[in-house]
């Protein structure tokens, strides 16, 4: 392959690979920027990949072109309700957040492999088959160079995606909601003393977190996987939180390192085919352990220092000094 | 009601909320939960063989329940517990077949090799958390990712581009004739022994030595201990490092003992992770440990049994677990209620 022809495969494979992790790690920092560390998101992520597919399966005769929507949609609702199990238990019963995100884990994966043995009597669904669409964009593909890089056979959801970053970065720093936000993960007591809602601005940014979650693990499955089994969503959560960390909890920031992340996962699985010595000479190894060994340099203050929301980790609790 | 038995009580009533909540999702599902628990019971208890199993099972849970527990009682949470254990297993199963040596020194270097693995994996996000102050739940999550990928690629290079590690040696092995021949041949093999030595030692060092004082006076409250006159930092690395340890020879159980190798793995073993619910239902402790072992080993053997016994998916005791851990870490509001009703008690 030509240098050109590599981009023009590495590119659009990187975009596709990152959007899920943009839509998670946008919702980790809307949970954060609140004070509520959410571990959970592999769990949240599985759970909608999981939701999606069998959502997918059983509606694709009712809804038709329009399912894997659908599907998102539905995916979406059903994590948000699943993640007020960890707003309930780090926000209202003082629990570990922590310790509830690995519970949160733990569960996900278990519900969902539980529920799919009992409807499908094997580890794995079937396959679906009405998946994303790939779309081309019209006028702006005709770009020359540009255009077979970035507007030809795109995923609708990795637009989407670069919408919802955009969209959350308004909503955070340009709206009273997100002005209240991000006080609540500063300096809660502060922020109650103003007249704030704690308790209730958190409740509202897990909640989303687990909805965004939830799209997120619905994308993967819907344009990576097309099943659902054990290893569907196989760290991808994670790999969202490191995206939200190494992106400084900021909501762009976390969608360029997705995007980087996601750079890192194309390259790991072509960079054998790939026709330039200096890349083929690297071992997948590398690529495949990057973004996990960025996030702790990031955090170490190697690539800039990494501060995370003051109240970050600590429940409120009313009175106390 | 006295703190002591608060203590008790709030791991009790989860684990009987999270057997009830268990049984609401299989009677939910269409599932006997009657037919369920007494599948579970039989996968646990049902013959000399199940037991043999069983206790083979909850060796590396004890390790991994140590591991975890020795970082918390210095204030720190090690979520890294699953890659610690997944590169002791590879040095100890890399060890255990690479070298022909006698089994006296063969065995305990093996064991060795799994141990230090485990303590260099903890020993990074020790100095991080030491020197710079970064947080060690975060670099300990990254860390599990950088060891799945690093020992996929180890066990490739070892064997020559094969997906698992040669056999190890007879004698690096753990495995033994007697106590397998003892429960109608399972593979129960001496880990037990190792396991419940190192309770033992984790008991000796948190409640015998300066060390452990120091340990758990840092987690107790680092500030102080620095005023005190305490190396506050050496004492945070210690803790990772020992706690690493550990994990590592969990790992060893896996390689020297149960598997006799290591094979290229797609996921994590999820003992690390089990090991969170081990240290947090034994509160710590190392007699709790062995409780909490026991009880999630036995629950995760005993599953094994379900799907043919009473058809029942096994993940319903990951389900569970879950849930246990969920209440054990809410027990604020457990303990709230047993306040209100020991005070209803009191006026009557």
């Amino acid at each position: 392959m030509s240098f050109l022809e590599v981009l023009y495969f590495i590119i659009p494979t990187t975009i596709a690979y990152a959007a899920p992790l943009i839509f998670t790690a946008i919702g980790g920092v809307f949970s954060e920027r609140s004070g509520v560390v959410n571990i959970g998101l592999e769990g949240l992520m599985v759970m909608g990949a999981f939701i999606g597919i069998v959502f997918n399966l059983f509606f694709v005769d009712t809804f038709g072109s329009w399912t894997p929507w659908v599907a998102l949609l539905v995916a979406m609702v059903v994590s948000a309700l699943f993640s007020l199990m960890h707003a309930v238990a780090s926000i209202s019963f003082r629990a570990d957040q922590v310790v509830s995100g690995v519970a949160i884990n733990m569960l996900g994966i278990a519900i969902a492999l539980f529920t799919v043995k009992m409807i499908f009597g094997k580890g794995q669904t079937d396959f679906i088959q009405e998946k994303i669409p790939r779309i081309n964009i019209p006028f702006l593909q005709d770009i020359p160079v540009l255009g077979p890089m970035f507007f030809k056979s795109v995923y609708g959801s990795s637009i989407l995606a670069i919408a919802v970053a955009i969209l959350a970065w308004f909503v955070i720093y340009k709206t009273p909601f997100g002005l209240r936000l991000r006080s609540v993960g500063e300096h809660p007591m502060a922020a109650d003393t103003m007249g704030i809602n704690v308790s209730k601005i958190r409740y509202v940014a897990v909640i989303i977190s687990g909805g965004l979650a939830g799209i997120g693990g619905a994308v993967y499955s819907q344009t990576m996987t097309g099943d659902f089994g054990h290893a569907t969503i196989n760290g991808q959560g994670f790999m969202a939180l490191a995206a939200m960390i190494f992106g400084k909890w900021h909501p762009i920031g976390a969608m360029a390192a997705a995007l980087f992340f996601g750079f890192a996962q194309a390259l790991a699985i072509s960079a054998g085919s790939i026709d330039v010595e200096f890349i083929q000479k690297i071992p997948s190894v590398v690529f495949l352990i990057l973004p996990y060994a960025l996030t702790i340099l990031a955090l170490a203050g190697f690539i800039g220092k990494a501060n995370a929301p003051k109240a970050s980790g600590t429940p409120y609790i009313k009175g106390s000094r | 009601m006295s703190n002591k038995v608060v203590n008790i009580l709030v791991p009790v009533i989860s684990i009987i909320l999270g057997l009830i909540v268990g049984a609401i999702v299989m009677l939910v599902s269409g599932y006997d939960p009657v037919a369920g628990y007494i599948a579970l019971w039989n996968g646990i208890f049902g013959d000399a063989y199940a037991i043999g199993e069983t206790i083979r099972q909850i060796s590396p849970y004890i390790l991994a329940g140590l591991a975890v527990a020795f970082a918390f009682r210095t204030g720190l949470f090690n979520i890294g517990v699953e890659g610690q254990l997944m590169v002791g297993w590879f040095a100890a199963a890399y060890v255990g077949s690479a070298f022909e040596l006698p089994m006296i020194i063969h065995l305990p270097l093996s064991l060795l090799a799994a141990a230090v693995a485990g303590a260099l994996w903890g020993l990074i996000p020790g100095i991080l958390k030491a020197t710079l102050r970064v947080h060690e739940v975060i670099v300990t999550i990254m860390m599990n990712y950088i060891a799945l990928h690093t020992v996929n690629a180890l066990i490739k290079a070892v064997s020559g581009g094969g997906y698992k590690t040669e056999k190890i040696q007879p004698t690096a092995s753990l495995r033994s004739d007697f106590l397998s021949q003892l429960t109608d041949f399972s593979t129960l093999h001496y880990g037990i022994f190792v396991a419940l030595a190192m309770v033992i030692v984790t008991w000796f060092i948190l409640e015998k030595t300066k060390t452990g004082y120091e340990l758990k006076s840092v987690g107790f409250n680092d500030h102080a201990s620095q005023y005190a006159g305490m190396n506050v930092n050496k004492n945070i690395i210690l803790a990772m490092v020992i706690s690493g340890a550990f994990a590592g020879l969990g790992g060893a159980m896996e390689a020297l003992g149960t598997f006799g190798n290591m094979t290229n793995r797609g996921g994590f073993t999820g003992i690390g992770f089990d090991g969170i619910a081990v240290a947090l239902l034994g509160a710590n402790s190392p007699l709790g440990v062995i409780f909490g072992a026991s009880l999630f080993g036995s629950l995760k053997y005993g599953a094994n049994n379900m799907p043919n016994a009473a058809n029942i998916p096994l993940e319903i005791v990951s389900i569970v677990i879950a849930l246990i851990i969920f209440f054990v870490a809410s027990g604020y509001i457990i303990r709230v209620g047993l306040q209100r009703l020991a005070k209803k008690k009191e006026a009557k």
